[in-house]
């Protein structure tokens, strides 16, 4: 049933295999952005009470939604390299780690700033935003472990255990605002129920999450490419593909 | 699978189980504590989970919704009275001594953060704005004026 995947544990396999995806999350992201931004800061119409303010949406939601799902891709390749060794999964975990980081610290930093003129307040040590600031640690926890040791498979397993451990505030983050009584707002589109949206205001949402998406998928394939030619840089097929590109040059 | 996969496997599935289980434990022990606010109800008959209540002079947030018709302010200067009501009918005053934030208004949702000084008076320092999840061009918002949670927003 997997055998397919089998050759793709191939670090040469699977870097070209990203060079192919590349593309088209690059497009996509293009495209997707323009079209979101521009329906979504120009032509949305302005919330009854929020008036413009509420235009943050566009940012803010896409962006924590991403944070939350570039730490589930890295929890599944750490529970990956973890079980099966395969160094790929590691890669992938110390490529995705900084992009998800900056997606948290943009949730965080849109987020104070509709607060100051909504609720009043820059910070409210409420469960959710409590809980978002610790994703945002737990990101830089990895960040700094991975790069702590010289050993890079070393440097792979110890992230991919505090990867695994920081999954547990996945779920927090996500039902804080069910469980406790909290100043942030309950969900308005992750639930089953229909959203809590005028439908032309949640399209130009819709179409910015799936351009955060690409924009993570693209940044991320970015950096796992360059992750495999450092880790493998002694190998023969990166230094035969360097005097490619070197020869091409010329 | 492999024997040693699968001894990692089960070492690492437990750790994550084991994991959840203890935070849930943590967060299911500090229940009370991690709620940003009392409900009007709470502070006359006491939190949900453990019925205390909270102590006269006590520091404690409270979170409702601001009753139609009980704002009063004081022509002279920034302070402002109102009532807070949540859906079991628990009442309590806040006072408050300087800027509303914007959303502030009847029917809005707000917490209060202050003093209690009674039973149900609340000397405030901070009130923040709570906004819901609904979001709606201010057209829609009229024409669903007879909606129940929009009725109250209405002066």
């Amino acid at each position: 049933m997997w055998k397919w995947l089998h050759p793709y544990a191939k670090p040469e396999k699977s870097y070209q295999l990203a060079g192919k995806l590349l593309p088209w999350f690059v497009v996509v992201t293009v495209i997707t952005f323009v079209v979101g931004l521009v329906w979504g800061l120009l032509f949305a119409p302005a919330d009854y009470q929020q008036g413009d303010s509420f235009r943050i949406i566009y940012i803010h939601v896409p962006a924590a939604m991403m944070a939350m799902a570039a730490y589930s891709t890295m929890a599944i390749a750490a529970f990956i390299a973890l079980v099966w060794q395969i160094r790929l999964a590691e890669m992938n975990i110390a490529a995705i780690a900084p992009v998800g980081a900056v997606f948290t610290f943009i949730a965080l930093v849109t987020g104070a700033a509709w607060g100051k003129p909504m609720w009043g307040a820059w910070w409210v040590w409420d469960a959710r935003l409590t809980s978002e600031l610790i994703l945002l640690f737990v990101y830089l926890g990895i960040i700094a472990l991975y790069n702590a040791f010289s050993d890079k498979v070393l440097a792979g397993r110890a992230a991919s255990i505090l990867t695994l451990v920081g999954v547990i505030n996945l779920p927090v983050i996500h039902y804080s605002v069910v469980w406790w009584n909290t100043l942030h707002q309950g969900a308005t589109i992750m639930k089953f129920d229909k959203p809590s949206m005028a439908p032309e205001m949640l399209w130009p949402l819709m179409i910015m999450i799936v351009g955060f998406a690409a924009f993570l998928g693209s940044v991320s394939l970015l950096r796992f490419r360059n992750e495999i030619l450092a880790r493998e840089s002694h190998r023969p097929w990166v230094s035969a593909l360097v005097t490619d590109k070197l020869s091409g040059e010329k | 699978m492999n024997p040693r996969r699968k001894k990692r496997l089960l070492i690492t599935s437990s750790l994550v189980v084991g994991l959840s289980l203890a935070i849930g434990l943590v967060l299911f022990a500090l229940q009370q504590n991690i709620d940003l606010f009392y409900t009007p109800t709470e502070i006359i008959e006491g939190k949900n989970e453990t019925g205390v209540k909270p102590e006269i002079g006590q520091r404690l947030r409270v979170g409702g919704m601001v009753v139609n018709g009980t704002v009063s302010r004081d022509p002279e200067s920034l302070k402002v009275s109102f009532d807070l009501i949540d859906n079991r009918g628990g009442i309590v005053t806040v006072f408050f001594d300087g800027i509303l934030p914007d959303l502030f208004r009847e029917g809005q949702g707000i917490v209060a953060q202050g003093e209690l000084l009674t039973a149900t008076q609340i000397d405030a320092f901070e009130v923040l704005a709570k906004h819901d999840e609904e979001y709606m061009p201010p057209e829609v918002a009229e024409a669903l004026e007879g909606m129940d949670h929009l009725k109250s927003n209405k002066p």
